[in-house]
């Protein structure tokens, strides 16, 4: 058994930065990297663009991302697990094997496949969030199962270089090679909840090492456009000393590892992932210093009995239209021109939303005992929203902003319109056993 | 009196229609005034209309932490909502303009 392991993640979310990744796998002495890539609607859209095209599904970026990373895990020996595969996680693997046979070396590529459920999910069900049947939100369209490392064992004892799956936790990514390295027991909950929360704080990459925390004057942070991500060295107990690339932007401390150990945790006590039902709370954090954060202590219990399933719905299509004004007045006008387009929208709309960009875009009006900190600023946007089941008649929000240019008030300029079709995300729960996973190998 | 902005720092997280908000103290003596004056009932009055549904809040004194977590928040949340910021990230900032009592 390993003393340590060293696991790095090279993206925290679908659109992250490029080279982080690349730096963890030349500079980072890993020995595995996470690439966590799907947000909860990412795995609709992706099932949608599978649905236009046979052969897409995967992440848009997975050649991005994989060129120039397969010669370097190659070299450096870092295996990679990722949920790049989104809605077609075989696809996916095909594609990165065929990256590796062209760049003339040899890569073992495991998918793992199964978290698409679409066809076991009743529709009359009623949904986590609101008790609502599924059905009566509109036409479903992927229903994926979160799937634990149970899943991606296999392809790891089996040897895979790169793991690619669709629908998995994200802290599994990150907890399945510790489970390998160390030979945890899958009922080991209290090392179970460590590498859960291990693999917690590195899921959103640059989250734990100064990004999102920097507020200049009170929060500064150096670097920020070269921000280094993190790695951790796991010992056989699950407790973990966190690091980053030494030479890289970015700060880890008490305080942005803090951040990141209760960020989106609803239950502190009870953190549930297919894996583990983790209590976060005995957890104890310190900062040695020289961004070196040390956490241990987690404890854990037996997992949920079921496993959480995200629904995406085709939820209709979101139109808007933008529009400036500045100067003297510039607010009473911009007013005027939402109240112009509220007239003429309303009758078409279940709900027109108007916002003053620069003063209650964010939060509406000013929160209670606060006063408008800009009564009188320069310039104001409007923004104008509202959704329909139909694509034209959402683009109607953004004309009707455009009319404004010869039929509303004095000044407006700089129009922007659009639509976007929206998919809305439902959850359930499904029995484990309806779930069958398999691991699906692809080599160059 | 201060804002809060001045004793803590604040990180938003979504999940559907909810909103979570870590709020943490910067200096772990400051804790207690946390808890005693950043309230439930203070803070679903300070955010006025935006937390429709239940609010509650977990102490953990171990990080000079309180989680809070409000339901119906996120205006239906991240994927059907009408606002710009549909994910509520920048609540935090909202949080953090709260007056407290610090004499």
């Amino acid at each position: 058994m390993p003393q340590t392991v060293r696991v790095g993640c090279g993206a925290g979310f679908a659109g992250d930065r490029l080279e982080p990744a690349l730096i963890l796998a030349e500079h980072g002495g890993l020995d595995y990297l996470g690439l966590e890539c799907l947000g909860e609607r990412t795995v609709a859209l992706a099932q949608l663009s599978r649905l236009r095209d046979h052969g897409a599904g995967y992440d848009p970026m997975l050649e991005r991302r994989m060129d120039g990373l397969l010669p370097l895990i190659k070299r450096h020996r870092v295996r990679v697990l990722t949920n790049m595969g989104a809605a077609h996680p075989a696809a996916a693997g095909e594609r990165v094997a065929a990256i590796a046979r062209r760049a003339g070396f040899g890569l073992k590529v495991a998918a793992v496949l199964g978290d698409d459920v679409l066809d076991r999910i009743d529709p009359d069900q009623p949904c986590l969030e609101t008790g609502a049947p599924l059905k009566s939100f509109g036409e479903l369209v992927s229903a994926n199962a979160y799937l634990g490392v149970d899943a991606m064992l296999p392809a790891l004892q089996q040897g895979a270089d790169v793991i690619i799956t669709g629908r998995a936790a994200d802290p599994s990514l990150f907890l399945a090679p510790l489970v390998h390295e160390f030979g945890w027991r899958l009922d080991d909950y209290d090392r179970l909840a460590r590498g859960t929360l291990v693999g917690h704080l590195l899921e959103c990459g640059g989250q734990l090492t100064g990004g999102y925390y920097a507020d200049p004057g009170l929060k500064d942070v150096p670097g920020m456009a070269t921000l280094g991500f993190p790695f951790a060295d796991v010992d056989p107990d699950g407790n973990a000393r966190f690091g980053k690339v030494a030479g890289t932007g970015g700060v880890l401390n008490r305080a942005t590892a803090t951040e990141q150990l209760l960020y989106e945790v609803v239950d502190p006590f009870g953190y549930e992932t297919p894996d583990v039902t983790a209590d976060f709370s005995t957890a104890e954090l310190d900062d040695l210093g020289q961004d070196v954060v040390t956490v241990r202590g987690a404890r854990g219990r037996p997992r949920p009995q079921r496993l959480k399933v995200s629904i995406g719905y085709r939820a209709g299509f979101l139109g808007e239209g933008e529009i400036g004004y500045a100067g003297e007045n510039c607010v009473a006008r911009a007013e005027l021109a939402g109240e112009i387009v509220r007239e003429r929208l309303a009758n078409r709309f279940p709900q027109v939303r108007v916002d003053l960009i620069g003063l209650t875009s964010l939060h509406g009006e000013p929160l209670p005992g606060q006063e408008s900190t800009a009564h009188r600023p320069y310039e104001v946007r409007l923004r104008v929203a509202a959704r329909s089941p139909d694509e034209a008649a959402a683009r109607l929000v953004g004309e009707e902003v455009e009319s404004l240019f010869t039929n509303g008030p004095a000044g407006g300029g700089g129009v922007r319109k659009g639509t976007v079709e929206q998919i809305g995300i439902v959850s359930c729960l499904l029995a484990r056993d309806s779930v069958a996973t398999e691991v699906r190998w692809f080599e160059a | 009196m201060a804002k809060l902005y001045e004793l803590a720092h604040c990180r938003a997280g979504d999940k559907g229609n909810t909103t979570i908000l870590t709020l943490i103290a910067y200096r772990a003596e400051d804790f207690p005034l946390l808890c005693e004056q950043v309230t439930v009932a203070a803070v679903k009055r300070h955010f006025g209309t935006i937390i429709k549904g239940e609010l509650t809040r977990t102490e953990l004194p171990q990080f000079s932490a309180l989680q809070f977590v409000g339901r119906d928040a996120l205006a239906g949340g991240v994927t059907t909502s009408l606002a710009l910021d549909a994910h509520g990230k920048s609540l935090s900032s909202a949080l953090l303009e709260m007056k407290v009592d610090t004499d």
